[in-house]
């Protein structure tokens, strides 16, 4: 269970994690960008578990996984969104920050209210009501059961996706 | 059997690929660059063993060159102690990875190349499959050389006509984005061709290709003909699109496109530039690995000449390699934009992402080359960008507003 903070559609990268505060690979300096720009109160009044309700092209632009990681440093339980970005989604895939694409959840839900998503089943809870996000599958389902991308290469490498067949 | 994306796959894994199917296969070359390098070094760390070919790896100092924070020189020294350590000796200082490796000739017809940075569909323009990854993505494959990739579906964009004087391959992208909408290409394919495409230089081919990803593209193609193999010296694979099945179909008069603007805040905010001309400018930014090659800069110089910008405007010119910056000094363009008044700049990426070369105050206005209007992109988040070709820019630093090329000859 979280609460929602809600953005709209086409949330960049840069928005997310303005080019001027990447400059590092350190975690904790990467969870304080978090949206530094964008929504300055972000860092200070997230608490783990919450959830991000977005709309469509969450992600877009700047391939940086700075991105993606500075929200999963601040303790993000997923992100829910209309649509997501390509390269964004193999990013947070890579990393283990969930993502679940749905469509309906967008307009029925506010800042602040409170959400459950089952991250493997893809179903969100809110308000008393009940959306059906898509599950993780293919690629997505099999790095999760790892943890991550590097989880899986080092147990399997490629043969993890060869033989499961995935598509 | 397929479209360009298809038969590329379908070569290099020995047995025919559609699009849909999910495969495993070796890439040519992969890169990341000096601010999504490190993180892509502390993934491949982990995996615990080599690079898995150190001549076709490389990593690009053009994002924050030279560096201007200790932080981003302390990257800077991981990514060349790592280098070091693995025999990786493409460091590249000389401009923006997208421009620097194709000179390098990594880009071939045929090809399969992958780069930490989302422009990467750039080198599709030589007829190859090139796309974007993460940091995570590419430390894994500078490790294995390989990577996962969906076949995507492909949307075919059929230019002909013959552009009015003014119109560049930046306008006809921008007018492609504007009926399609940023996401119009999401997870698929862009294939331009016609004859419009056909008769393109290359760097014209560079941008169409480049802007792919702008909206949505996991790549940006060109099918490789004799421009390509000229431009490769004859290297690369012959590789055809043989009866394609396209998701969608566009066709473009390019006769018919006005000189076109994307309009802060998004990139399919696109209008012809007489709905927006006589805005005022505070900044024009010529560069990036969208538009600053030789023959932009060429354009650029010949509307400067004998002229001056506009004092109320800071005009930021930034070669986008060092051969191209070269070739521009040996032309005796670098002297045209100094007496014009501009500011020329060392090669790399620029103001495009607000770090180096000046960024944007609040209120302010920028006309920029470059392929993002993102709030925040080039400065404050109150800046507004607005993204048009060279030659729309150089008619707007003259005139220190938005200003259609007819106008300025
Ligand atoms: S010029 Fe801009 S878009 Fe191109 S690689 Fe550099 S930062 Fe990215």
């Amino acid at each position: 269970m979280g609460r929602v903070y809600k953005f709209g559609s086409g949330i960049s990268t840069d928005a997310i994690m303005p080019g001027r505060y990447n400059v590092t690979t350190d975690f904790d300096s990467l969870r304080k960008g978090c949206f530094i720009e964008a929504r300055p109160d972000f860092v200070a009044t997230v608490q783990p578990g919450d959830i991000i309700v977005a709309g469509r092209n969450f992600g877009c632009g700047s391939s940086r996984e700075h991105a993606p990681l500075s929200i999963k440093q601040n303790g993000i339980a997923c992100v829910v969104a209309q649509g997501f970005a390509r390269i964004f989604t193999r990013n947070a895939t890579n990393i283990g920050l969930p993502i679940i694409r749905c469509a309906e959840v967008y307009d029925a839900v506010q800042e602040g209210d409170e959400m459950t998503v089952d991250i493997r089943t893809g179903v969100i809870t809110s308000g008393g009501r009940t959306f059906a996000g898509e599950a993780p599958s293919g690629v997505a389902l099999t790095i999760m059961e790892y943890g991550s991308l590097i989880e899986m290469i080092k147990a399997r490498g490629w043969a993890a996706l060869e033989e499961a067949n995935v598509s | 059997m397929g479209t360009l994306a298809e038969e590329i796959f379908t070569q290099r894994l020995g047995r025919e690929v559609h699009a849909g199917e999910t495969v495993v296969a070796d890439v040519d070359f992969a890169f990341a660059h000096d601010v999504t390098g490190p993180l892509a070094i502390k993934a491949f760390e982990q995996l615990d063993q080599p690079v898995w070919d150190p001549a076709r790896i490389a990593f690009t100092f053009d994002h924050v060159m030279p560096a201007n924070t200790v932080a981003a020189a302390e990257l800077h020294r991981q990514i060349r102690e790592f280098c070091a350590a693995q025999g990786v000796t493409n460091v590249l200082a000389e401009g923006i990875c997208h421009q620097v490796l194709v000179e390098k000739g990594i880009a071939v017809p045929g090809g399969i190349v992958v780069g930490a940075d989302s422009h990467s569909t750039t080198y599709g323009a030589m007829g190859c499959f090139a796309t974007g990854l993460g940091s995570t993505d590419i430390g894994v494959t500078f490790a294995t050389g390989r990577t996962w990739f969906r076949i995507p579906e492909t949307v075919r964009v059929n230019v002909n006509g013959e552009p009015a004087p003014g119109v560049q391959a930046k306008d006809i992208a921008l007018h492609v984005i504007r009926q399609v909408g940023a996401e119009g290409a999401d997870y698929m394919a862009v294939e331009w061709g016609g004859e419009t495409v056909s008769a393109m230089a290359m760097d014209e081919r560079l941008t169409l290709c480049n802007l792919s990803v702008d909206f949505g593209g996991k790549a940006g193609m060109v099918e490789p003909d004799a421009t390509t193999f000229a431009y490769t010296g004859g290297r690369g694979r012959e590789v055809h699109v043989s009866n394609p099945r396209y998701i969608r179909t566009l066709e473009v008069d390019a006769s018919a496109i006005r000189p076109q603007v994307a309009v802060h805040p998004a990139i399919d905010n696109v209008r012809d530039i007489d709905d927006v001309a006589g805005t005022p400018l505070d900044e024009v930014f010529i560069g990036s690995c969208t538009n600053g090659r030789l023959s932009d800069l060429a354009l650029a110089a010949a509307m400067f000449e004998g002229r001056e910008v506009s004092p109320r405007t800071r005009t930021v010119i930034v070669p986008s390699s060092r051969r191209v910056y070269l070739d521009t000094l040996e032309r005796g363009y670098i002297e045209t934009f100094a007496r014009a008044g501009a500011l020329v700049m060392n090669p790399g990426c620029g103001p495009c992402l607000g770090r180096q070369h000046g960024v944007l105050g609040p209120g302010e206005n920028a006309l920029s080359t470059s392929n993002r209007n993102y709030p925040g992109r080039m400065g404050s988040p109150e800046a507004r960008i607005f993204l048009a070709s060279p030659a729309v820019a150089a008619a707007s630093a003259l005139r220190g507003a938005i200003t259609d090329p007819a106008e300025v000859n």
